[in-house]
């Protein structure tokens, strides 16, 4: 199994600690990882992606030109990245200011309402988890224990009160994501 | 036992350098290295092991304070990318002209001048060829993991000890920002002042005891008869070190029909690259040199009576292409496909290059 | 003849009154006749050897008259590049800090080249000593300008005299060292006069002693003639010295905590 996913985002959107998640995830469960950020002049606001490759190989390029998964968080992204999803691949993405939604008619297009959710549940800095737990819906390339362990991982000491509400963010993103097309 | 760790190669090359035993590191911030410092600051390692670190007013103080404690018989190290590098160069050729034991670490960015911030690969004639003045080499070896990051200190330190010698890690921006798998080494105790003496004690410059000549460290000679015997003593070890040291790693080339030869992130593009051909049907292999320099001049010249064309991939506009060609001795085509300052190339567009440039119009 | 004194025999029979240290070696000075360097060397040896820190004492010589330092110090010596020496000496100190470390510069390469390594290494309060020769010019190059040459100072690149309007005023790094807080003793000394050698020498001691007891910087000005550098004899370089150095760069401890 490989599975090579791109998130891409604003900064501050937690794109990049989703990626860690899912590496640190991966390793738990004794597969190979990379994280790959593509990182710009801005420490904040600006757009940022991660590539992260988990697979039961050695991993070859961190980079890549096409991906199994691309998880959308905003349209600069989905201009750039919808195209480099493989045919029958998965779109994942949240609405909130996509103004030209996907079009492709070969690959999987999902949509989670991350933000609005969220936002719903008292606290936007969980928008991440919600998407996070939409895509382990999808695609359960690593268990749930695993991604727990992979979680309270990748979150400093002094915020492990918060894991909790992580948690329970990633089962309701898991709950509300929504078909829009499969192929 | 190794330790299991998610690292950036930034961490991993800061954390290895505490495991390893290393005496000091002075350095000063430059994007996108900074983490080595930033870890080690973080990690208090005056405390884990007694390992010095200092942020210096400049990359001129730097690598200077490394030639200080480098005199000494310490294990001294700096990290820096590309315009830190240059302003270094100075330093470097006075501690490969003193012939000091030292570690320098280049995290690459995307040159000439300021440049970008992104990774590129365009000081393989700078660390290789020179970069500062007069004849002298650096061990040049260049990781293409996050795990390499952490296991090339100590394989620095090794080699810049037993050849007194100054031994450079040339990694780029993407190794020293991705995040990977790594095995840690268990800690190693720093040497105790004297074992360093009684190691060392012929040569470093740590006080003067009564039964021994003064040790001097310096790269004057002014007379240049005095010099040239100098230089010819380099030389030679440069000789040795070219007969004894070169590293590198072959895949898939038993049966290669075209051969690719990338190091660092070109190198990990090129393992793509490798896959995606095969699954075409085209025959193609990887010469990933790890010691750029001593270049693996000798593999690449057997390798050229067998395969068709060789494709030289770097994040330069070709600098390693001329020592691909200098090994090659006109056997083969050899090309060259790189992108630079900043961009990295994408494997498909590596695939295109060595199908455009070696197949189509052979 | 029986009764015919030797030379020998004065010597045997004589009282010792000086002696050179034996931390210096006895290659030739390559310093000008009448050059102050050779008493800097001899009094910063002397108090090594009276402190008894031979064995513990690194130093770090410059680029410029005496980057061969280290030909007359008998001790343990990295060459340092130029300007360089504050921060090598932070390299080799900070890994052993029970020992001892100094460095030895002019003003070309301590005012000018090396002005960053300078002020940094003091305001960090690195516990080394550094000894600063200043004789307003470039000696080793030929006598070029320098950061501390005069205004009015003919030197090979001021032919017609300093014009600080165009090319700067001359640094007093002594008392802009003198204002970090990591400097504990600052003081500018001569050794053209016995008296002054003696002084020069207590300050040198002081600055050794500081460090032994972890005080910080000490930094050590000497002000001294170059008189090739200067196109003087000797005795009339002393004189300008007095006359024309001395009101600019006026002698005595400027800070001594």
């Amino acid at each position: 199994m490989t599975e090579e996913i791109i998130i891409a985002g604003f900064g501050g959107q937690g794109v990049l600690s989703m990626g860690k998640i899912l590496a640190y995830s991966g390793i738990m469960q004794d597969q190979e990882v990379s994280w790959m950020p593509s990182y710009g002049p801005e420490m904040r606001g600006g757009t940022a992606n991660v590539t992260v490759i988990v697979s039961d190989e050695r991993i070859s390029s961190p980079i890549l030109n096409e991906y199994d998964t691309a998880i959308i968080l905003n349209q600069q992204s989905l201009d750039k990245f919808e195209k480099m999803v493989k045919p029958g691949g998965l779109l994942l993405y949240d609405n909130n200011g996509i103004i030209h939604p996907p079009t492709r008619k070969d690959i999987n297009i999902q949509l989670v309402e991350a933000a609005k959710e969220a936002a719903l549940m008292g606290s936007t800095k969980i928008f991440n988890m919600v998407v996070l737990g939409a895509y382990l819906k999808l695609k359960p390339i690593v268990n749930m224990e695993n991604v727990m362990k992979g979680l309270k991982k990748s979150i400093p000491e002094r915020h492990h009160k918060l894991l909790p509400m992580n948690e329970q963010a990633i089962k309701r993103g898991q709950e509300i994501v929504q078909e829009v097309q499969v192929v | 036992m190794k330790e299991l760790r998610l690292m950036k190669g930034n961490e991993a090359i800061a954390e290895a350098a505490i495991r390893c035993g290393v005496d000091a590191y002075y350095g000063y911030p430059i994007t996108p290295q900074s983490e080595v410092m930033e870890y080690l600051m973080s990690e208090e390692p005056h405390k884990r092991t007694g390992m010095v670190v200092l942020q210096a007013e400049s990359e001129v103080a730097s690598i200077n304070m490394v030639y200080g404690a480098a005199s000494g018989g310490k294990l001294a190290m700096t990290s820096s990318s590309s315009p830190g590098i240059s302003l270094m160069s100075e330093g470097i050729s006075y501690i490969a002209g003193a012939e000091l034991p030292c570690l320098v670490v280049n995290v690459q960015r995307g040159g000439p001048g300021l440049g970008t911030i992104q990774p590129g690969q365009a000081d393989y004639f700078q660390s290789t060829k020179g970069g500062g003045h007069g004849d002298y080499r650096l061990i040049v070896l260049a990781p293409a993991s996050v795990q390499e990051m952490a296991d090339f200190v100590e394989l620095s330190f090794e080699l810049a000890f037993k050849y007194r010698n100054p031994a450079m890690i040339l990694s780029d921006g993407a190794i020293g920002q991705m995040m990977e798998k790594v095995y840690l080494p268990a800690q190693k105790e720093r040497l105790s002042n004297e074992e360093v003496e009684k190691r060392h004690g012929s040569w470093a410059s740590i006080g003067k005891k009564p039964n021994r000549e003064r040790n001097i460290i310096t790269s004057l000679a002014l007379q240049s008869e005095v010099q040239e015997k100098h230089n010819f003593k380099l030389q030679a070890k440069y000789k040795q070190i070219e007969e004894t040291e070169v590293r590198y790693e072959e895949l898939n080339c038993e049966d290669a029909e075209y051969l690719l030869v990338a190091y660092g992130t070109s190198a990990r593009i090129c393992q793509k690259v490798v896959q995606l051909g095969r699954e075409k049907g085209i025959k193609i292999g990887l010469l990933r040199p790890i010691t750029l320099w001593p270049f693996p001049s000798q593999i690449i010249n057997k390798l050229a009576n067998q395969v068709k064309g060789i494709l030289s991939v770097e994040m330069s506009a070709g600098q390693m292409i001329e020592d691909v060609k200098l090994a090659v001795e006109g056997k083969v085509k050899v090309m060259h496909y790189g992108r630079f300052g900043g961009m990295i190339p994408a494997p498909d567009e590596v695939l295109n290059a060595l199908e455009e440039k070696l197949i189509k119009n052979n | 003849m029986e009764d015919t004194i030797t030379t020998q025999d004065i010597i045997k029979n004589g009282e010792l009154v000086f002696e050179k240290t034996s931390c210096l070696t006895d290659n030739v000075l390559s310093y000008c006749p009448g050059c102050g360097h050779g008493v800097a060397h001899r009094i910063t040896m002397e108090v090594i050897d009276e402190m008894g820190i031979q064995s513990e004492t690194i130093g770090i010589a410059p680029v410029g008259c005496s980057v061969l330092a280290y030909d007359f110090m008998n001790i343990d010596m990295q060459g340092a590049a130029h300007g360089r020496a504050p921060a090598v000496a932070t390299g080799i100190k900070r890994v052993y800090p029970e020992k001892y470390v100094f460095t030895y510069q002019g003003d070309g390469d301590l005012a000018a080249i090396g002005t960053a390594e300078t002020i940094h290494a003091c305001n960090r309060g690195e516990n080394i000593v550094i000894i600063f020769i200043n004789n307003g010019i470039y000696g080793m190059t030929g006598g070029q300008m320098a950061p501390t040459t005069l205004e009015g100072m003919q030197t090979s690149t001021s032919p017609f005299g300093r014009d600080v309007e165009r090319m700067g005023h001359p640094l007093k790094m002594t008392e802009l060292v003198a204002t970090l807080p990591g400097t504990c003793f600052v003081t500018r000394q001569a050794v053209h006069t016995p008296s002054a050698v003696r002084k020069a020498k207590k300050a040198i001691r002081k600055a050794f002693e500081n460090q032994k007891e972890n005080k910080g910087l000490s930094f050590i000005e000497i002000v001294s003639n170059c008189n090739s550098g200067w196109k003087m004899t000797p005795v009339k370089s002393n004189q300008w010295m007095e006359e024309h150095m001395f009101p600019f760069y006026p002698l005595g401890d400027i800070k001594d905590v």
